[in-house]
C-alpha cells in the first residue's frame, strides 16, 4: 500500500502498518496497554452497508413534507405505571459526570429536553445540573454503584441497569486519576487523583434469577412507578435479551461493539463484542420469540450517526436508539476550530480519543474548569437539540419514501443489503437478489 | 403498633404501608410476622421507623435503608441492608453473601455469621459480624469499617480503597492489596465505640487492623508516553 508521502517503491505491510508498529513501539516504553475513549475504529459491517427500497409501483409514498409520520415513542409500558413518552425515538446514551464536565452533562440535558427526548446519568451518579435540566432522566444502576442512593432513585424517570457496554462487555468503567477532583471524588467516596477501575460486575447478584429479584427491589423502592431497563454490551445479544426479558426488564438497550466508551483498553476496544448491525437482528429475534416484540421495547445505541442510522435500526426491529459519541460531536467535540491544540496533545482534530486524559481543547471529556468553561451549556444544548431534529427528519423522509406513516412500520422487507456480510448479519437479502445468506439459497 | 402477617398481605402491601410513613408519619412501630424467607421485606424505608422482623427474610432485606431501625428475628438471605444509607440493621441469625453490600452510611450488626462477599463495594458505613464472614469480603471496599469478631475467609479486602478492616479470628488469606496495619490507641477506641454500638462486649484489643496498601491506586507506566 502506497501512500501519498512515501515514495512509490515502498510498500507498507497491511499486517505491520503505521498504527500497528506506534502501538509496538509505544508498549515497549511503557509497559502499560493503550487506554483511550471513543468507540471502535476498525471498519466494521454497519448500517452504510444496508440500503432502503423507497416506494415505486409496488408500494404507494407518503407526501414527503406534509403527510403525517408518526415519531413519537412510548417506554416502559410493561410494568410501570409511569411509562416515559419520547417525541423522537433518539435519546441520549448514559455518559458519566467524571467522564463529561457539568457543562457538557447540562448541555445534553437541555438538548434532550427541547426536543421531548430522554437523556441519561452514568457511572458515578446523578448531578443537580443534570437533574435540573433533563425533563426525562434516566439513572444508571451500575456495578460501581458510585453516587447511588434512594433519593435520586426515586427523582429518576426510569432505571438503567448497566450489565455491559459495547465498547467493554465483560470490563467495568476507567476513569483515570487526572479527571478524580475532589467533586468527582467526593460523588464517587474515592480518594482523589487514584486510577478508579470500576467493577465489572454487580455486587449482591450474580445470574439472571438474582437479578429477578434486584429488579423487583428496584421496584419496591420506587413504588412500581418507573419503567426498568436492562443494558448489555451487545455478545450473546439472543440469549442476553432473552434472560433480559425474564428477569422482567421493561426495556433492553442493546450496545454494539462500535459504542463509544470515556476510557477502555483499546484491545478491548477493537476485539470484544459483536458489531450493532449483527446484534438487532439477534435481540429483536428474542422478543419475537418470547411474544414480546414491542411488549419489551428495544433500545439499540453503537455508532448512530445519522437519520438513515436511526430508520434502519427502526426497520430491523428497534423501538428506539441511543446515541453517545454523536452527541458529543454536535456539542463540538473533536471541532477542526481546535485542530492545532489537538496537535499539540500528539492528535489532530476529528481523531482525538484520548478522553480519559481529561485535556479535551472542545471542553467536553474533562474536569478541568477552565477547558469546561469553553463548552456554554445553552449553545451546547441548542445545537444537539437541531442535531436531533435533522435526525428525526432525516428517519421521517425514509420512512415516508418507504410509505410508512410511523417510524415504526419500517421493516426489514424495506431493506436490502451491499455485502454478504451485512446481508447475513442483518438478515435482509442481498441488493438485486432475494437470497438471505444461511436463510434461503 | 402495627403488625402486618405476610401470609395475609403481600411484601408489595407492606413497603406501600412502610413508604407511606415517609409522607405522613402516622406509625412508627411495625412488627412483621410470617415472612416466610420472602425477598425485598421493607426495603427502600424512608423515615425513622422500628421494624421487627419476625422469622427468617430472603434477598435485599432492608435495602437501601434511611433512618428506620429494623431487626430480622431470624435469618436474612443475599444482600441484607444493600447500600443502606442510614439508619441500623439488626440480623439476629445468620446472613447470606453480600451483606452490606455498597452500603453508604448506617450501622449493620450480625450476630450469627456472614456468606460470601460481607461489605463489598462499602462507602461508608459500620458493619460489625459477630460470627465469622466469607471469602472476599470487603472486595473494593471503598470507606467505612467491617469488624469481624470470628474469622474471614479468602481474599479478604481485595482490591481495597480506604475501608478499615478489623478481625479477631483468622485470616484465611487477605486479597490484592491489602494488608496487616499497626493499631494504635486510637484504633481501639475507634473500634470500641462500634463494638458498643453493636452490643458487642468484645475486646478491642484482640482485633488485628486490615487496610490497603494503596499499591493499586494508579497504574504503573514506565514513561509516560
Ligand atoms: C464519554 C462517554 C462516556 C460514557 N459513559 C458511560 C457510562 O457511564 N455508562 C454507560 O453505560 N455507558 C457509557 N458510555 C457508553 C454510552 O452509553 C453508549 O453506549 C455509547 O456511547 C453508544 O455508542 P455511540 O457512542 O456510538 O453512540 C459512554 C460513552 C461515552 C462516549
Amino acid at each position: 500500500m502506497n501512500n501519498n508521502d512515501t515514495q512509490d517503491n515502498l510498500r507498507e505491510s497491511a499486517t505491520f502498518d503505521r498504527v500497528t508498529m506506534a502501538e509496538i513501539r509505544r508498549a515497549a516504553e511503557t509497559g502499560i496497554y493503550d487506554i483511550r475513549g471513543f468507540g471502535a475504529k476498525r471498519k466494521l459491517p454497519h448500517f452504510d452497508d444496508l440500503l432502503f427500497l423507497g416506494a415505486s409501483m409496488s408500494r404507494y409514498p407518503l407526501e414527503g413534507y406534509r403527510e403525517a409520520c408518526e415519531t413519537k415513542v412510548v417506554l416502559g409500558t410493561r410494568f410501570a405505571k409511569k411509562p416515559i413518552i419520547i417525541d423522537t425515538p433518539v435519546t441520549i446514551a448514559g455518559m458519566s459526570f467524571g467522564a463529561l464536565s457539568a457543562n457538557a452533562k447540562e448541555a445534553l440535558g437541555r438538548g434532550a429536553s427541547a426536543v421531548g427526548t430522554s437523556t441519561t446519568t452514568g457511572d458515578g451518579g446523578m448531578t443537580p445540573e443534570e437533574r435540573g435540566q433533563s425533563d426525562k432522566l434516566v439513572y444508571q444502576y451500575l456495578p460501581s454503584r458510585y453516587g447511588m442512593n434512594p433519593d435520586d432513585l426515586r427523582k429518576a424517570d426510569a432505571i438503567e441497569i448497566v450489565l455491559g457496554q459495547g465498547a467493554k462487555p465483560g470490563g467495568g468503567g476507567m476513569l483515570l486519576g487526572q479527571k478524580i477532583t475532589d467533586r468527582v471524588a467526593g460523588m464517587r467516596t474515592l480518594p482523589k487523583g487514584v486510577d478508579q477501575r470500576s467493577a465489572c460486575r454487580h455486587p449482591d447478584w450474580t445470574g439472571p434469577d438474582d437479578l429477578a429479584i434486584k429488579i423487583q427491589e428496584l421496584r419496591e423502592i420506587t413504588d412500581w412507578q418507573v419503567p426498568i431497563y436492562i443494558k448489555i454490551g451487545a455478545t450473546r445479544t439472543y440469549y442476553d435479551v432473552k434472560l433480559a426479558v425474564k428477569a422482567g426488564a421493561d426495556v433492553v438497550v442493546v450496545d454494539g461493539m462500535q459504542g463509544g466508551t470515556a476510557a477502555t483498553q483499546e484491545v478491548f476496544i477493537e476485539h470484544v463484542g459483536i458489531p450493532t448491525l449483527a446484534a438487532i437482528p439477534q435481540a429483536v429475534q428474542a422478543l419475537q420469540d418470547m411474544g414480546m416484540h414491542r411488549k419489551v421495547q428495544l433500545i439499540v445505541s453503537g455508532g448512530i450517526r445519522n437519520g438513515a442510522d436511526v430508520a434502519k435500526c427502526m426497520a430491523l426491529g428497534a423501538d428506539a436508539v441511543a446515541i453517545g459519541t454523536a452527541a458529543l460531536v454536535a456539542l463540538g467535540c473533536n471541532d477542526p476550530k481546535y485542530d492545532e491544540e489537538f496537535k499539540q496533545l500528539g492528535s489532530a482534530a476529528g481523531f482525538y480519543d484520548d478522553y480519559h486524559e481529561g485535556k479535551d481543547p472542545a471542553g467536553i471529556s474533562t474536569q478541568d474548569p477552565i477547558l469546561a468553561q469553553r463548552l456554554n451549556p445553552v449553545d451546547g444544548g441548542r445545537k444537539l437539540a437541531n442535531y436531533i431534529r435533522v435526525l428525526t427528519l432525516e428517519a421521517q423522509t425514509i420512512a415516508r419514501a418507504c410509505g410508512k406513516s410511523n417510524l415504526n412500520n419500517l421493516e426489514p422487507e424495506d431493506m436490502v443489503a451491499l455485502t454478504l456480510e451485512s446481508a447475513a448479519m442483518a438478515k435482509v437479502p442481498l441488493a438485486g437478489t432475494s437470497w438471505i445468506p444461511g436463510q434461503s439459497f | 403498633m402495627q403488625s402486618i402477617n405476610l401470609a395475609e398481605h403481600t411484601v408489595r402491601e407492606l413497603n406501600q404501608l412502610l413508604h407511606d410513613q415517609s409522607k405522613d408519619l402516622v406509625e412508627d412501630q411495625w412488627e412483621i410476622s410470617e415472612t416466610s424467607g420472602q425477598h425485598n421485606i421493607a426495603c427502600g424505608l424512608n423515615q425513622k421507623l422500628n421494624v421487627g422482623i419476625k422469622g427468617h427474610v430472603g434477598y435485599f432485606c432492608a435495602g437501601m435503608n434511611q433512618h428506620a431501625h429494623v431487626t430480622v428475628h431470624g435469618n436474612a438471605g443475599q444482600g441484607v441492608a444493600e447500600n443502606m444509607m442510614s439508619g441500623t440493621v439488626h440480623v439476629k441469625g445468620d446472613a447470606s453473601s453480600a451483606a452490606g453490600a455498597t452500603s453508604h452510611g448506617g450501622l449493620l450488626v450480625i450476630d450469627g455469621n456472614t456468606g460470601a462477599r460481607c461489605g463489598i463495594s462499602m462507602k461508608g458505613s459500620d458493619i460489625v459480624v459477630k460470627g465469622n464472614v466469607g471469602h472476599m469480603s470487603c472486595f473494593m471496599a471503598q470507606a467505612g469499617t467491617l469488624v469481624v469478631c470470628g474469622d474471614a475467609g479468602e481474599a479478604l479486602g481485595d482490591s481495597l480503597y480506604e475501608t478499615v478492616i478489623f478481625v479477631k479470628g483468622k485470616v484465611q488469606s487477605l486479597g490484592a492489596d491489602c494488608v496487616e496495619k499497626s493499631v494504635t490507641d486510637k484504633h481501639f477506641k475507634q473500634l470500641k465505640k462500634l463494638l458498643d454500638r453493636a452490643g458487642s462486649e468484645e475486646d478491642p484489643t484482640h482485633f488485628k487492623r486490615y487496610g490497603s496498601a494503596r499499591q493499586l491506586y494508579n497504574f504503573k507506566v514506565d514513561n509516560a508516553y
